[in-house]
């Protein structure tokens, strides 16, 4: 069952000590991750590190879950970096910036696997 | 570049060497001033009016709030787009141009030297990079060191020595020229949001401005510094404040310059000319500050003259920004600089048809006319405080040509006749006086004369402006205006950099700095407090403050021995 | 083992230039007084090797000298180049950049543009009241974070510069001083917060506005409860703004990049100007990478304008919305790109990197990353602040000038810019005869 949530994605520690390290496991382990408040990983049926499907209107992506200490329901974390970006609009609405934060979203459980950055890449490459 | 040039035909002025419009040659060899040449390429200048380059006292082109201006306003940006030719970088703004316009534009207008006069020390390095940028000029900058914690702390104990030795690090370190004070002790009130009058005390430091001027002039002139304390003195801007500029000068009345040169340079002192106690009955006072450089040798001025239209205000004088910010509702940019300044930015609008706007128009004027001796007078707009530089052009004209000043003050407020000296004064500046007040003055002043600008005798630098109009025709207000614009040629250390008012060479100036040399004991004990000071309270450590040598990649150095 | 003291750090925008660094048999082995993300990137990672460049799909190693030539050619081609990121590299490199955008007829930009953009829009509206962050650390008695997640993002801002520094009027730091936070989640930042408000994603503007409502005296048109905030938090964070020797309001990412953008900084500042009629305020942007700040000074006094400048014309032409990256790739305009000192294959929306990835693309960084999965030119580089020194700008827009640490054989991010500009220039002379 999914979960309606705004997202928004941003700096983390561990997500900073890898930016010269993207390729890295570290890394993957560090960013390919969504922070939920531990009621809507319930909603979702989801237990951390079990992975989680989020669409929004420009894409879908599959992160691991994770619990977000400080989150409240209905907010959605997702550290700033390629898996958060693919589902991040493009549509600056003329003021030149993206939406990177507040994004309406959908979480629900899933058994597909977490791309690794080579295969995300690969996508845009058609 | 042509190893020997000749200029023929040209006539000269040339203050400093008492050069007064006479047809003579000027022979130029390895970019400098020389007797004769054998094998040169000549340019006749076939009876035009011949200078040595410009050399302006202060100017605001160069570095953190110059660049803050440039970065709010994308609307001036967009005014004065040139794009980039084979010589030239693409150029923008107006009132504040990108660094490369402003090079170009003042070396068509035939100067060769421009003071960058406020320079925050922790941001010198900004400065320097900005005046790596600027174009064929050669520059230097003067480091703010008047609300310095240290200079406060200083003033306070009356340790003048070791106030020089912290003068003379700060100079050493920011690379700059000499020592600049802006709005002293309400710099530093700002930072809690206040300001502070002539004897008031500074909030903390317990100091007033009055003390902190009169020990920096001394603590100044206990070297063999070129230039005097530059000052932008308290309560610029508020009228009645010509009292309080008085008041100032007559501070360092009793201080000696360590050699012929005034103790203090008082700038854009049209902003500090004002009478009458409130914006309704302003007016204007420049008749008592004229009368008061005619009756003493130990202050000099520049105007800062109002150009009418848009421009971008400027200073370290942040509780003065925020109340014009106040009064125009404008948008309005402070950076406070931790233990030394603050900058306030504003754009402002000049217009004739403002009465106040229209008195302070006629005041920079009235300095320059009714100051006697040309030799105390530096043409200046306060770029772009009162407007900017690309308007001194329209200045000489008026200072040239009464009528050009009766016509203009017609097309303004009335309050020109009542509450203004303009349209009573009679005088005319001749090409002589205005070679004074563009060049020679300045170079004298800030002690360049000695290090190749501002003349044309044998030893100086090559720079040389030709201008084209004839002393015949001084009556064509007009073509003055347009001669002093685009210079005929512009010649930079031997190399013609201009030519029919284009920019065919861009050569790279160089960076004048002072050395300050101080006792080692001295010296010492001054640097423990200051280390200390940076230890506890400043955000960038002592090792990194110092301009690093790669900031001024054309250096040249002027040493200020201590006086004995 | 050579000690080297002073060392500035070439990460974030807080640039601390106070680092220890241990160096052994040319490598840096130990890091002191640096954030972990700081240690980190001073620490070093695995690098590119060589210079390469893509054929039939796959990256071939070559010289310097065969990738820099290339790269030439791919922009002297192009008719819509763009010249992008910029932030973690010196201004040196960047003042040739802005020389070859002119050159080429390109659009330059960098990081602001996903970044503090909207604060520089908000800037160019209303102007901004700030200051250096030494005055922060010795004047300011009340802290905000607003959007902003220090603990994340700039490890030692609080320690040097803020909440727990200790400053000339404020001797007892924390103890002299109030933190407020203000974010939609609680962060680490907002656990340490003496008053944390929880703002509903998109509603900051409201929140600002109930302030400035509140600041100017007419607290009575505030609703009870504004984007998530009560109205008696608003009313007691008021209080500390009027009640303080001076303030200061420290944002980020989640004001720019939320609902609202710019407007939403022009509301911050409007509501620091507010609270400035009652005492000293001030704001300050968080700029992210250690010269995203220097690049928007050297585009500034170059060229008049900040970020986003198209050149193609000859001249400046700035107009975000339009002519910053994320527009020129949507609407697919650009036909080759040149990313120094970034990574828009991490932190480009998708869509901007579906248009990157198909057109000619160089990528300049010592660093592998997903930028490099696509990039069609790649051309290692030395890694400033450690291997090579050159001039950068805090996130108060204090210059500093990084330290060389160790010795490499890898070209300088200026080096190669020099030798491109100059590659192009004698293509587009061949063609001119």
């Amino acid at each position: 069952m999914g979960v309606k949530v705004k997202l928004i994605s941003g700096r983390t520690v561990a997500q900073g000590q890898n930016l010269d390290n993207k390729l890295s496991e570290e890394y993957f382990n560090a960013v390919a991750l969504c922070e939920l408040n531990a009621a809507d990983m319930t909603k979702i049926g989801v237990s951390p590190g079990e992975n989680v499907k989020v669409s929004t209107k420009y894409g879908t992506v599959v992160v691991k879950a994770k619990q977000g200490a400080g989150n409240p329901e209905g907010i959605a974390f997702i550290p700033m970096g390629p898996w958060a970006n693919a589902v991040v609009s493009g549509d600056t609405k003329g003021a030149g910036m993206p939406q990177y934060k507040g994004i309406d979203a959908e979480i629900e459980k899933t058994e597909e696997q977490v791309l690794q950055i080579r295969e995300l890449m690969q996508q845009y490459m058609k | 570049m042509v190893e020997e040039l000749l200029i023929k035909n040209g006539v000269v002025y040339d203050p400093i060497n008492g050069v007064k419009g006479e047809k003579k040659d000027i022979c130029i060899r390895d970019g400098k001033i020389v007797e004769e040449v054998k094998n040169p390429k000549v340019i006749d200048a076939e009876g035009r009016v011949v200078m040595p380059g410009g050399v302006d006292i202060h100017a605001h082109i160069a570095g953190g709030k110059v660049n803050s201006g440039r970065l709010f306003r994308p609307e001036d940006g967009r005014k004065g787009i040139e794009p980039k030719t084979k010589v030239c970088r693409a150029q923008s703004g107006y009132s504040v141009p990108n660094t490369f316009a402003t090079g170009y534009r003042y070396a068509r207008m035939g100067y060769t030297f421009v003071m960058e006069p406020a320079m925050p020390p922790i941001a010198a390095r900004h400065t320097h990079e900005e005046l790596i940028d600027t174009p064929i000029l050669d520059n230097a900058a003067l480091p703010l060191i008047d609300n310095n914690w240290m200079t406060m702390e200083y003033v306070k104990s009356g340790d003048i020595d070791l106030l020089a030795a912290y003068i003379a690090w700060m100079i050493k370190a920011t690379k700059g020229y000499g020592v600049k004070i802006v709005n002293p002790g309400g710099t530093e009130a700002w930072a809690w949001a206040k300001n502070c009058e002539l004897n008031d005390a500074v909030p903390y430091f317990d100091v007033t401005p009055a003390e902190i001027v009169k020990s920096l002039a001394e603590a100044n002139e206990r070297f063999e510094m070129p230039h005097s304390i530059h000052v932008h003195g308290n309560m610029l801007g508020h009228p009645g404040n010509y009292v309080v500029t008085m008041k100032t000068f007559d501070l360092v009345k009793g201080t000696k310059p360590y050699r012929d040169r005034p103790v203090l340079h008082g700038t854009h002192t049209q902003f500090h000319s004002y009478g009458g106690t409130t914006w309704g009955d302003f007016e204007s006072q420049a008749k008592a500050i004229a009368e008061y450089i005619n009756s003493n040798e130990h202050a000099s001025i520049d105007i800062g003259s109002v150009i009418l239209g848009d421009t971008t205000t400027m200073t370290a004088d942040g509780p003065m920004e925020y109340s014009l910010y106040q009064i125009t509702g404008r948008k309005w940019t402070n950076h406070d600089v931790e233990l030394e300044t603050g900058t306030g930015i504003t754009p402002f609008l000049y217009s004739g048809k403002v009465s106040v706007h229209t008195i302070q128009w006629a005041i920079g004027q009235e300095l320059a006319l009714l100051i006697k001796d040309p030799w105390k007078v530096a043409l200046t707009t306060d770029h772009p405080n009162a407007g900017p530089f690309i308007g001194y052009p329209i200045l000489i004209s008026m200072l040239m040509n009464k009528r050009r000043r009766d016509e203009s003050a017609e097309e303004m407020h009335s309050a020109i006749f009542d509450r203004a000296e303009l349209p009573s004064i009679d005088r005319e500046y001749d090409f002589y006086e205005i070679a004074i007040i563009t060049r020679a003055m300045a170079a004298k002043t800030l002690g360049l004369a000695e290090h190749g600008k501002g003349h044309l005798g044998v030893g100086a630098d090559g720079d040389v402006a030709i201008y084209d109009i004839t002393p015949e025709e001084r009556d064509d207000a007009g073509k003055i205006q347009k001669a002093f614009l685009n210079a005929k040629y512009t010649i930079k250390g031997g190399e013609i950099v201009v030519k029919d008012g284009e920019v065919v060479a861009a050569p790279q100036g160089k960076t004048f700095f002072v050395t300050p040399e101080c006792d080692e004991k001295l010296m010492d004990e001054m640097m423990a407090k200051l280390k200390d000071t940076f230890e506890h309270y400043y955000s960038v450590s002592f090792a990194n403050y110092p301009v690093q040598d790669a900031y001024v990649p054309n250096p040249y150095e002027i040493r200020a021995p201590w006086r004995s | 083992m050579v000690e080297i003291t002073d060392v500035v750090c070439p990460l974030c925008g807080c640039v601390c230039d106070d680092i220890v660094v241990e160096v052994e048999d040319n490598r840096v082995t130990k890091v002191r007084g640096a954030c972990a993300v700081g240690k980190s990137k001073l620490m070093g990672h695995g690098r590119i090797k060589s210079p390469a460049i893509r054929e039939n799909g796959a990256l071939k190693e070559c010289s310097y000298d065969e990738a820099i030539k290339k790269a030439a050619e791919i922009l002297a081609a192009a008719r819509r180049p763009l010249l992008y990121g910029w932030s973690s590299t010196v201004c040196e490199a960047t003042k040739v950049g802005v020389e070859l955008a002119e050159e080429i007829g390109a659009v330059i930009d960098n990081t602001a543009s996903v970044c503090h953009g909207p604060s520089v829009l908000a800037i160019q509206d209303v102007g901004l009241p700030s200051c250096t962050l030494g005055e922060v650390k010795n004047r300011a008695s009340l802290i905000i974070y607003w959007g902003s997640n220090p603990t994340s993002a700039h490890g030692n801002h609080m320690k040097r510069y803020s909440y727990i520094s200790k400053g000339y009027f404020l001797p007892g730091g924390k103890k002299d001083r109030k933190l407020v936070v203000v974010d939609v989640r609680e962060t680490k930042t907002a656990k340490m917060a003496d008053k944390f408000l929880r703002v509903e994603p998109g509603k900051d503007y409201l929140v600002f506005s109930a302030l400035r409502a509140i600041l100017y005296g007419n607290e009575d048109v505030v609703p009870d409860e504004v984007g998530g905030v009560s109205k008696n938090d608003l009313l007691e964070v008021a209080s500390m703004m009027k009640e303080t020797q001076f303030g200061i309001i420290f944002f980020g990412m989640g004001v720019t990049h939320s609902r609202g953008r710019h407007n939403n900084i022009v509301n911050a500042i409007q509501t620091t100007r507010a609270a400035h009629t009652h005492t000293k305020f001030n704001i300050m942007p968080m700029r992210g990478h250690y010269n995203v700040a220097g690049f928007n000074q050297v585009c500034t006094w170059e060229t008049g304008f900040p970020f986003a400048v198209d050149l193609s014309l000859g001249y400046p032409w700035y107009n975000p919305g339009e002519t910053s990256s994320t527009d020129l790739l949507i609407r697919r305009e650009c036909d080759a790109a040149l990313l120094i000192a970034t990574d828009p294959g991490a932190h480009f929306p998708g869509e901007s990197i579906r248009h990157l990835a198909n057109i000619p693309v160089i990528q300049i960084d010592p660093f592998a990353n997903p930028t490099t999965e696509f990039a069609d030119v790649v051309i290692p580089t030395a890694i400033s602040g450690v291997e090579s020194e050159g001039s950068i700008y805090r996130m108060d827009n204090i210059p500093l000038r990084l330290r060389k640490l160790v010795d490499t054989e890898y070209m300088s991010d200026e080096a190669v810019m020099e030798r491109i500009l100059e590659e192009v220039r004698a293509i587009k002379a061949k063609e001119g005869e």
